[in-house]
């Protein structure tokens, strides 16, 4: 059985990749991420991990050495945040283009200019395009759960991807919170041995990695990469469930949260989808159907479920913690193309979006409120205003 | 041509020496001629060729494999020759 402990998300990720206990793990510190691959370090230097740590230059680097390492043969961990992570850029997509199970914890935190390091989702939403595999995750639980599970998902032999693990710089990943840890052995049980892919260390069996594929092939590699990612929503699925009987947490490809039987809901990610629990459940008391769903499995987004939980409903705000300015919310993006699609039956929802939080602002059960508040007033027919809009922000 | 269907996933070349499929001496506009009288068999164009198309046979230099020469050079560059004169020179392809 589990242990319940009270640590930091920070704290519980590098928990999680310890018991993985990886081949490689290639770094480069930045804020607030770097409390994980620091605590990876010390388990590297007392020797709880057969790990090979790689000190990178940058983090172009950093990716660039997980990509080696993996191509070669290893099972490959690395960490990063917001400008980390947009220096990886290029290499993002030469890990997924070709076919490397790199796991990656993202703390998500805002992008300069101007200079923040707190919490918001630029730096993932950014990444929506690079061929990774996402999970997002609420708290240090989720985090640590998804993490465990990452593993599994990324090295699966139908699909091998690379893939991250966001989770809310500073609110979860440096915020002490009661979780429970899986026992070493029994997460190595679940994790199981790296299966290796056309490794590129093995003289018996020589190859290239990297060739230039010009017009007469790219776009048919381009079309296998998307058939690929089309099986990652099926082993995410079988993941959660085998890892639900271990743990006792069941997992999905979004949390539906009192969504059933529901007239207006939020759809939000991450942190801000507990504080916006607590107000759903504060609304239901007063008789308005509220309800919330949680998206976990970003990239591939799955339109066809989502589109289903949400057709019912009279009203849905996507709330988003990023911004892509001169269009939507990312996450609306993803929303309105669901709801597109759906099957409404001839009535489909009104959808808003509201952009929250940026650069850490806090997000609190009164921005919640008030925002169903307005969903409530839309479901009974009063009209929609502008469809996307800050809110906290001091007008 | 393949189809999508047939592809080993992330693009690995599962198979050595492939490459030697792909000639690449049409990308060539300079030729390096081999000046035989001039060459004292140093093999520093065979150690800096990219391309390796530089053909020795028993330990000796015996001319290029045009082929795969892509006409980079370097070859001619890094001749040391014979008393100052290149066993090595690029003549443009045309001529």
């Amino acid at each position: 059985m589990g242990k319940v402990v009270a640590v930091t998300g920070n704290e519980a990720v590098a928990n999680a990749l310890r018991q993985a206990d990886p081949d490689v793990c290639s770094l480069y510190p930045i804020t607030p991420q770097t409390d994980i691959v620091q605590r990876f370090s010390s388990f590297v230097a007392n020797g709880q991990v057969q790990t090979e740590l790689l000190n990178a230059e940058s983090e172009h680097s950093a990716m660039s050495a997980a990509i080696g390492a993996a191509a070669g043969g290893g099972r490959v961990i690395t960490a990063t945040s917001s400008q980390g992570l947009a220096l990886m850029w290029e290499m993002l997509h030469i890990a997924s283009g070709m076919n490397l199970p790199i796991i990656m914890p993202l703390v998500n935190r805002a992008l300069s200019a101007p200079l923040n390091i707190h919490g918001d989702h630029s730096d993932g939403m950014g990444a929506r395009d690079t061929g990774w595999i996402q999970l997002w995750s609420e708290n240090a639980q989720e985090a640590y759960d998804n993490t465990i599970m990452s593993f599994r998902i990324g090295e699966h032999t139908d699909i091998r991807l690379p893939i991250m693990v966001c989770m809310d710089g500073f609110i979860v990943s440096h915020s002490i919170a009661r979780m429970e840890y899986l026992e070493d052995d029994e997460v190595k049980k679940f994790i199981g041995p790296y299966q290796k892919v056309n490794p590129l260390l093995d003289l018996e069996h020589p190859k290239s990695f990297g060739p230039l594929i010009l017009t007469d092939l790219y776009h048919e590699y381009k079309r296998l990469q998307h058939e690929i990612m089309g099986r990652v929503k099926n082993v995410v699925l079988q993941v959660s469930d085998e890892f639900g009987k271990l743990s006792g947490r069941k997992y999905g490809l979004f949390e539906s949260y009192r969504l059933e039987d529901a007239e207006i809901a939020l759809v939000i990610l991450n942190s801000a989808a507990g504080t916006s629990k607590d107000v759903v459940d504060e609304l239901r008391d007063k008789g308005i159907k509220a309800g919330l769903l949680k998206p976990r499995l970003f990239r591939p987004f799955p339109y066809v479920e989502v589109g289903q939980a949400l057709k019912h409903l009279k009203a849905v705000c996507v709330m988003d913690r990023a911004d892509s300015f001169g269009g939507y919310g990312p996450m609306f993006m993803e929303i309105s193309s669901a709801m597109y699609q759906a099957d409404g039956e001839g009535r489909k929802p009104k959808l808003i979006n509201k952009i929250y939080g940026l650069g850490g602002r806090d997000y609190m059960p009164h921005d919640a409120r008030k925002v169903l508040l307005e969903l409530n007033e839309i479901a009974k027919g009063a009209p929609v205003g502008a469809v996307k809009e800050y809110i906290g922000v001091r007008e | 041509m393949k189809k999508w269907t047939e592809l080993v996933p992330g693009a690995v070349v599962l198979e050595a020496g492939s490459s030697a499929r792909f000639k690449t001496g049409s990308w060539r506009t300079f030729r390096p001629v081999w000046l035989q009288e001039n060459c004292i068999q140093c093999l520093m164009c065979w150690l800096y060729c990219p391309d390796m198309a530089v053909k020795v046979v028993d330990g000796k230099m015996t001319g290029f494999d045009y082929d795969y020469c892509k006409g980079c050079g370097v070859c001619a560059k890094e001749c040391p020759g014979k008393q100052g004169k290149k066993a090595i020179v690029m003549e443009p392809e045309g001529k």
